[in-house]
């Protein structure tokens, strides 16, 4: 069931093309190091060149015989050797160039390797707080859904409060009292505000398989509940819970590029919403750097493309009435 | 009658829990927000210190109930406290300035996208093996995608700054006397970029969501039997499918709302647009606690209320809604 | 009651079915679940079609209204309705034939009544579609009388269909159908979902309009027992095929096909001596890949090598029966 469902997801043209743009992206976080030419934080190349050989001279200082077998001596050695240091400051705002190709921004960090470093710090945290919430949705829909009574109605009662109360607004001002140290606290926020959708979707398909025939039958049989959960409704929801996964990657994504952009993630880290945010601040748009802001935008909604692609893919194989006639 | 007054109390409760969540929040937060005041007080005699947080309610000699009290009879007055940033100006002003545009630009927005939304949706689907419904689909999919901001700052760019078309940003020529016509074509012409970038992002939630709902209505078989019974097309599009699809939409209504203020929120504060959004930047720039959690509490409120009026809206549409069925 | 047999060249028929194929195309190839079918109705009678679950008997009643969606459509054949051919009509002219003079009942169990109307409007606007010049009031007093027909009460007229009863909602239906007093009625498995009682009113009802309207029945079921009493004439469809045709009341006394013989079996007689109930082993076949030669042979207890080797055609077996089998009983119950 699983594997037929992987099988079909990559025999479907959309998910196929999304998937292949996903692949892409993870390869260039994955290979970061060597596709960049500069570390994303440096502002200069530094050259060091020795000018001669290094020389070694050695003085003795002092010698002693305290004992018949004994000598103690102390003595220096010092090495002297010419250097050449090269200090290249890389330009400030720079226009892209042959050294840069997609310019600098306002401390002269290469533009180019910020976004493909960004890149890592973007799909960390989308992929991360996807599954984070994937998991936290999932778990609770199947407590309440499998379970019912007492359980469900309290896990539904505080999903449909945290589904009204709007999720911006509350990340902003969550995050305005955090400080953050790394991007572990993004992830937590992100993860806290967006659990409550899926939850409420993947309820309602546990709530369906429930009463299918085959799971209560499975019942009937006298199956251990995490049997029957694990391997009866688990399977059949693998289409939804894979849908949910990657709208929960894209909406973690967006958010962590918005709260960097406003100021709220933690700055020192190079993302693709932080260059967004150092852009902003530093005035790209007024003097119409497009080549800092453009990119860092196009890799996001490259990003989330793939996954609407895959999830357009997922939503035809699981409702037919939507695939092509 | 019992399933308005029941939503009626799931607004209100759920009103209830957004202000403790808003009074617990900061008291939950490591870090005290008197320091961050009274670090940018400097120069301020340690007696006048201790009144000034008397002042701002940050005295932590009453116990918690206490306090939440307090706060709950302040929030009823309407005494949200004195802006940090601002001082010494109430938050309740502060609010009522930057009110009104938000409610201007996101209200009409949310209006527009919905409307415009639905109708493409319903076209979309209707005739869905067009190339024009499949292009019209691939669009705003991928418009989606894009972060809200930076559309609008793409629209800057291009409009503001390339063709110099439109305003680089704000609500207003302040050079306009306010009130007058200039004045009134200036806020027309700073909110179209705005408004630009909130409804196209938001418009393909609504179409999409339409397209899909309405797909999945017309393969139902009371469509068949309009079909039969030789009812017009358009008959069959608006009171057969569409009236059925549209419930959907409605009933979700609040939670694309909430997509869309967040969406607006920033969009405000790309454009500088003196809403608030922009405010609630500000403010949280500024440490300015009264006037962030104030405005988290409007927000909340109105996507609310607007919820509720979806729901007696859905009482409207829906007949089996009427009768308590769901 | 005197009934016309198809046959007679005297008149015209009401509807006429000659060599209909119909189908689905599906990924893996044409599923023809209406297989060269070939049927007459007079006008006035009540012609039953009886079959299991996916014999296409539904995809009959919808091919002759020109119901057929998305990959469902006619491959070749003729309808004739009142002498006018609607195969290839220009969907146009079918909607003006829609309803106004062939008018279809379908199941209850289904979702057939819009849930957002109230069931004046549903039952006025068939009226509206098709009389522009009527007014809206004229065509609720109709709905009104047409709901009174089947014995509801005017003030449901304001009700919505989740506040019917299954029994109910199925004799909206009727009304439904019945609001243009068209002159052929296609019912698709009316009485299904309902239980015994309620099946009973129905058909009591729908024999009593027919008398009182006139109008001509086609009765689609996969439950022989109902067409005991009303039916005129009885076509029994297996696998996309007519496997036995004639005049009802002789069918019943002394059915030539196996299938049909099964078919009764499967049911219990009120008269007559009590005898084991018997059924039909197997399933249907797929018809993507209907088996060689007869379709019913794999499940036929009379089966010889000549059923599988050579389709059986419709054979005149005298007196307007027709019978599709290599090995017809020709006996008596």
């Amino acid at each position: 069931m699983i594997r037929d469902f992987f099988k079909t997801l990559v025999s479907n043209r959309k998910s196929l093309v999304g998937l292949c743009i996903l692949g892409f992206l993870v390869f260039v976080a994955l290979l970061a190091p060597v596709i960049a030419p500069y570390d994303p934080k440096a502002d200069r190349t530094v050259t060091i060149k020795p000018l001669t050989e290094a020389d070694r001279t050695e003085d003795e200082l002092s010698s002693d015989t305290p004992a018949d077998d004994e000598d103690l001596s102390t003595y220096r050695v010092t090495t002297t050797q010419d250097f050449e240091k090269h200090t290249k400051y890389f330009p400030l705002r720079a226009k892209p160039s042959a050294k840069h190709i997609l310019g600098t921004n306002h401390a002269g960090n290469d533009l180019f390797s910020q976004l493909v470093w960004g890149s890592r710090t973007s799909l960390l945290v989308g992929l991360g707080t996807g599954l984070f919430v994937t998991f936290i949705s999932l778990t609770l829909a199947l407590l309440a859904g499998y379970l019912g009574g007492a359980a469900d109605d309290i896990i539904s009662f505080i999903t449909n409060i945290m589904l009204v109360i709007p999720g911006l607004p509350l990340m902003i001002v969550i995050a305005a009292y955090v400080t953050m140290k790394g991007v572990f606290p993004i992830v937590l926020i992100l993860g806290l505000t967006d659990w409550p959708y899926p939850t409420r979707v993947l309820r309602s398909q546990v709530l369906t398989l429930k009463n299918r025939d085959f799971v209560r039958v499975s019942k009937a049989l006298g199956e251990k509940t995490s049997f029957v959960v694990f391997r009866e409704i688990l399977p059949n929801m693998i289409s939804i819970v894979m849908a949910e996964f990657f709208q929960a990657c894209m909406s973690a994504m967006l958010g962590e590029a918005t709260l960097e952009f406003i100021g709220l993630g933690n700055l020192s880290v190079v993302s693709w919403g932080t260059i967004l945010y150092w852009a902003q601040t530093n005035g790209a748009l007024l003097s119409g750097a497009w080549w800092w802001f453009l990119p860092p935008g196009l890799c996001i909604a490259l990003m989330g493309t793939a996954f609407i692609l895959i999830n357009f893919a997922i939503d035809e194989i699981s409702n037919p009435k939507l695939r092509r006639r | 009658m019992k399933y308005l007054l029941r939503k009626l109390g799931m607004l209100l409760f759920t009103l209830f829990v957004a202000l403790t969540l808003n009074f617990f929040l900061p008291r939950l937060m490591p870090g005290d927000p008197a320091q961050a005041l009274l670090g940018k007080m400097e120069g301020v005699p340690p007696e006048q210190l201790d009144s000034i947080r008397a002042a701002f309610g940050l005295d932590t000699k009453d116990s918690l109930g206490v306090q939440y009290w307090h706060y709950l009879v302040n929030t009823a007055k309407g005494n949200f406290g004195v802006s940090f940033s601002r001082f010494p100006m109430p938050v309740a002003d502060v609010m009522r300035i930057a009110v009104p545009w938000s409610l201007g630009l996101m209200g009409l927005c949310t209006i527009i996208s919905f409307i415009v939304g639905t109708l493409i949706g319903i076209a979309a689907a209707w005739k869905r093996e067009t190339k024009l419904a499949s292009f019209t689909v691939g669009f705003f999919s991928f418009i989606r995608s894009f972060p809200y901001f930076w559309l609008g700052l793409v629209f800057v760019y291009l409009f503001a700054f390339k063709l110099r078309a439109l305003p680089l940003g704000g609500a207003y020529d302040t050079d306009a006397v306010r009130g007058s016509w200039a004045w009134w074509g200036s806020v027309l012409q700073h909110g179209i970029l705005p408004a630009l970038t909130i409804c196209m992002s938001s418009i393909g939630g609504w179409m999409l969501t339409m397209r899909n709902n309405m797909i999945n209505v017309l393969a139902e078989d009371y469509i068949t039997v309009a079909v039969a019974k030789g009812l017009s097309l358009r008959r069959i599009k608006s009171l057969y499918a569409a009236k059925n699809a549209i419930l959907p939409s409605v009933t979700g209504f609040a939670m694309s709302l909430g997509f869309v203020v967040g969406g607006g929120l920033v969009t405000e504060m790309v454009f500088s647009y003196p809403g608030v959004g922009y405010m609630l930047l500000q403010a949280v720039n500024a440490k300015d606690y009264p006037l962030m959690q104030t405005i988290f509490l409007f927000i909340a409120a109105a996507v609310l209320v607007a919820n509720f009026i979806a729901d007696i809206a859905i009482m409207f549409l829906d007949p089996r809604v009427r009768d308590g069925a769901k | 009651m005197a009934e016309e047999i198809q046959g007679t060249e005297k008149e015209t028929a009401m509807l006429e079915v000659r060599h209909l194929k119909a189908g689905y195309g599906t990924l893996k190839g044409f599923v023809r679940a209406v297989d060269d079918v070939s049927l007459s109705l007079a006008k006035g009678g009540f012609l039953g079609i009886a079959g299991e679950s996916g014999c296409g008997k539904s995809t009959l009643a919808y091919a002759i209204m020109r119901l057929l969606k998305d990959n469902a459509r006619i491959e070749s054949g003729e309808v004739l309705f009142k002498g006018r051919e609607l195969v290839g009509l220009p969907e146009s002219e079918m909607r003006k034939l829609r309803w106004a003079e062939i008018a279809m009942v379908f199941q209850s169990a289904m979702n057939a009544l819009n849930p957002v109307l109230s069931v004046g409007e549903q039952l006025s606007d068939a009226a509206l579609a098709h009389r522009p010049d009527m007014k809206k009031k004229e065509a609720m007093d109709l709905a009104v009388e047409m709901l009174e027909l089947v014995d509801i009460n005017a003030d449901r007229l304001k009700s919505y269909p989740h506040q019917l009863s299954g029994g109910m909602k199925q004799r909206v239906m009727i009304a439904m159908a019945l609001m243009l007093k068209p002159d052929l009625l296609i019912m698709d498995e009316p009485t299904t979902a309902l239980d015994v009682v309620v099946q009973r009113t129905i058909i009591e009802k729908i024999d009593d309009l027919r008398k009182k309207l006139g109008f001509s029945v086609i009765f689609i079921t996969h439950d022989l027992s109902l067409l005991v009493e009303i039916s005129d004439t009885l076509a029994v469809m297996y696998a996309g095929k007519i496997c036995e045709y004639g005049r009802a009341a002789e069918l019943f006394e002394s059915a030539h096909h196996p299938y049909t013989r099964g078919l009764m079996n499967s049911f219990p007689t009120l008269t007559g001596p009590i005898s084991r109930m018997g059924g039909i082993e197997g399933h249907a076949p797929d018809l993507l890949a209907p088996p060689p030669g007869c379709r019913f042979a794999p499940r036929c207890p009379k089966a010889g090598p000549e059923c599988s080797a050579r389709e059986p055609e419709l054979v005149d077996m005298g007196g307007g029966r027709l019978c599709a089998c290599h090995k017809p009983e020709v006996s008596n119950a």
